[in-house]
């Protein structure tokens, strides 16, 4: 076994083959075959829920950061992509600012946010984890509602201009928008890659896989969670933000504790501890419920929740870890264990 | 003072749900190590079928309070033997994701079958109307509540430390490796305690119809000062559910006479100071954490 301070491999090299090795041509095909759909995307489907996939995309990457590879379920996410929401929609609002800087602004409230409760969460792990993350995010939202002069409470806030370094992109427009959006989500996206992939990552993996030895080897655990959460945080963060400016509205939603679950949900369709599997599981959440809107149909808790039940009940990997683990078994390898971030964290993206 | 012991009692009241939920949510987690997020939408079914039962069959609110639970025990069993069994063995994340999805799958039935819209429900002629004891008034309803959520976790207590059933649930709940080793069958009570900790959810349900707007949406915001609650009071502990959701109740209540823009938030502050010097909860120990 190597050890932890050896970054140049890890024990999950060692105990699950990689599937698709760093030489190999396949993630190169993979990378190529992502940046051509993001890039086609809005010539695909409607360029606003283009826009909205991709926002949910990048909040599930940022959530799949922390659930994924630091084996920690956060269940108020909202906090950090709504909160951002707010910020951004607010400085967009009364400065004019061109929205990339307003969305910056959002991200870094979001990363701001998620120190204090960073540092309170991480004492505990598990489910506890997840239930203290949800009450906390739950008071942003209370919070939220309160301060009816800045955010206006129930109506939210409306009328927010999307303005880019002086041109301003019009509802009429939503091509422009979703292309000047677009470096940001990469960005994010990019730097979520770079994370899982750097030694910062690795001893992520080391926390999460068994959080004594990592402590026995030196690491300080909980400053590792807390700078992850952080991170992780900042990533929604922009996510939230860009939601933000694409709608021209913020509303109360965006902090409520169902966007903390969808997030969760779309993380665990599309398969923990893959990034891929994030941007796979937004197209078909975001995709889905809006089919359901358009038809009319009453209660996209009925399908969402449905299909939520049937994911965990039957396809724990998700869609992108089930196909992985076909290709994997024709190849004559051992597919993933059952266990929640059991991925190979050398397959992500 | 009149006012403050009104206010008291309208906390107590609120606090009774609490407890009872929260007692049913932590004994589930004790034997099961799991941590029902559909808790919430099982307060809510409780009081929904108790208004739909009186709705359709004129059944009032005294049987409600027999017939519902029982209803709310056999959903359990059914959920507990369709999913939730065949998941307890995996980590405890994955009964919490599908209790999630599960909540969203009744709260959008319900809304779906009787709209956004509360349903009416009659309480009991005897409890309407105010309690009078010299110069002070209080409200029957909440007092009444306020004592009979008192007697059910008094008797759950009871069941709990006088009955050889009770004996291997605290067991299980406090080191259920152990108590496995020491030969006892803890899976032969898995199920029946799940239905258990629904039913008591459901019993809250019942109880809250007469006095909250019963809704599809009730139970969402009641899941997440159930979990505040539990975290409050500590997770492997039956006492500390039950005190929690009093304190919390009260919180409540001063917090919406006092101070009603932080009600709600005063709750989740008390929760953090609580992980801030008890990580494990008031009543928590730190193996449970």
């Amino acid at each position: 076994m190597s050890t932890a301070t050896d970054t140049t491999g890890t024990a999950a090299d060692q105990t699950t083959p990689s599937r698709l090795s760093r030489r190999s041509p396949a993630r190169w095909v993979l990378l190529a075959v992502g940046l051509v759909l993001a890039l086609s995307l809005p010539w695909f489907v409607y360029p606003p829920v283009a826009m909205d996939i991709a926002a949910w995309a990048l909040f599930a990457v940022a959530l799949d950061l922390l659930l994924g590879y630091a084996g920690l379920l956060s269940f108020g996410h909202a906090a950090f992509w709504g909160g951002s929401a707010y910020v951004a929609g607010l400085v967009a609002l009364h400065t004019g600012v061109p929205f990339p800087i307003a969305v910056l602004a959002g991200a870094i409230f979001a990363m701001l946010l998620a120190l204090p409760i960073g540092l309170l969460s991480v004492k505990r792990s598990g489910i506890y984890f997840a239930m203290v993350t949800l009450a906390f995010a739950q008071m942003l939202f209370f919070v939220v509602n309160q301060w009816r002069d800045l955010t206006g409470g129930e109506n939210g806030v409306q009328g927010v201009p999307r303005n880019f370094f002086g041109i301003e992109l019009v509802e009429t427009e939503p091509f422009y928008f979703y292309y000047a959006a677009l470096p940001l989500i990469l960005a994010g996206m990019w730097f979520a890659w770079r994370v899982v992939h750097s030694p910062f990552g690795r001893v992520l993996v080391a926390t999460r896989d068994n959080p004594a030895r990592a402590r026995a080897l030196g690491y300080d655990v909980e400053r590792y969670r807390v700078m992850v959460f952080v991170i992780s945080a900042g990533l929604a963060g922009l996510a939230g933000g860009l939601f933000a400016i694409s709608h021209g509205f913020v509303s109360l939603q965006e902090v409520s504790w169902q966007t903390s679950g969808k997030v969760v949900l779309i993380t665990v369709l599309g398969g923990i501890g893959t990034l891929w599997g994030a941007i796979i599981g937004a197209g078909v959440i975001v995709t889905l419920e809006d089919q359901l809107a358009s038809s009319g149909f009453e209660g996209i808790g009925i399908i969402t929740g449905a299909v939520f039940i049937i994911v965990v009940m039957l396809f724990r990997s998700g869609i992108w870890g089930t196909v992985t683990n076909l290709i994997a078994r024709r190849r004559g390898l051992k597919p993933e264990s059952d266990d929640i971030g059991a991925a190979d964290s050398e397959q992500g993206l | 003072m009149n006012a403050f012991l009104l206010y008291t009692v309208q906390g107590l009241a609120a606090g009774s749900f609490y407890a009872l939920a929260a007692l049913g949510l932590a004994i589930i987690f004790g034997v099961l190590g799991v941590v029902n997020f559909a808790h919430g939408a099982c307060y809510m079914l409780g009081a929904i079928v108790a208004a739909v039962l009186q709705d359709l069959i004129g059944l009032s609110f005294w049987p409600a309070l027999i017939v519902v639970p029982i209803l709310l025990f056999l959903f359990g069993v059914i959920i507990e033997r369709l999913f939730v069994s065949r998941l307890t063995e995996l980590d405890p994340l994955y009964n919490f994701l599908l209790t999630f999805g599960l909540s969203l799958l009744l709260v959008d039935l319900i809304k779906r079958q009787y709209g956004v819209s509360g349903l009416p429900y009659t309480r009991p002629e005897i409890l309407s109307g105010q309690l009078s004891l010299g110069s002070i008034h209080l409200p029957t309803y909440q007092v009444f509540v306020f004592i009979f959520s008192l007697v059910i976790c008094g008797l759950v207590w009871l069941l709990m430390t006088r009955t050889r059933i009770g004996m291997i649930v605290r067991a299980s709940t406090e080191k259920s490796d152990l108590t496995r080793a020491l030969g006892v069958n803890v899976k032969a009570w898995v199920t029946p305690v799940f239905g258990f900790g629904i039913a008591l959810a459901g019993l809250a349900g019942v109880l809250a119809a007469p006095f909250r707007a019963i809704t599809a949406d009730m139970g969402s915001s009641f899941i997440i000062i159930l979990f505040a609650v539990v975290v409050i009071g500590g997770l492997g502990s039956i006492v500390g559910a039950v005190v929690a959701g009093f304190l919390v109740g009260l919180v409540e209540a001063y917090g919406q006479a006092y101070a009603p823009q932080l009600s709600q938030i005063v709750i989740f502050v008390l929760m953090a100071l609580v992980i801030l010097i008890r990580p494990a909860g008031l009543f928590g120990r730190e193996e449970n954490a």
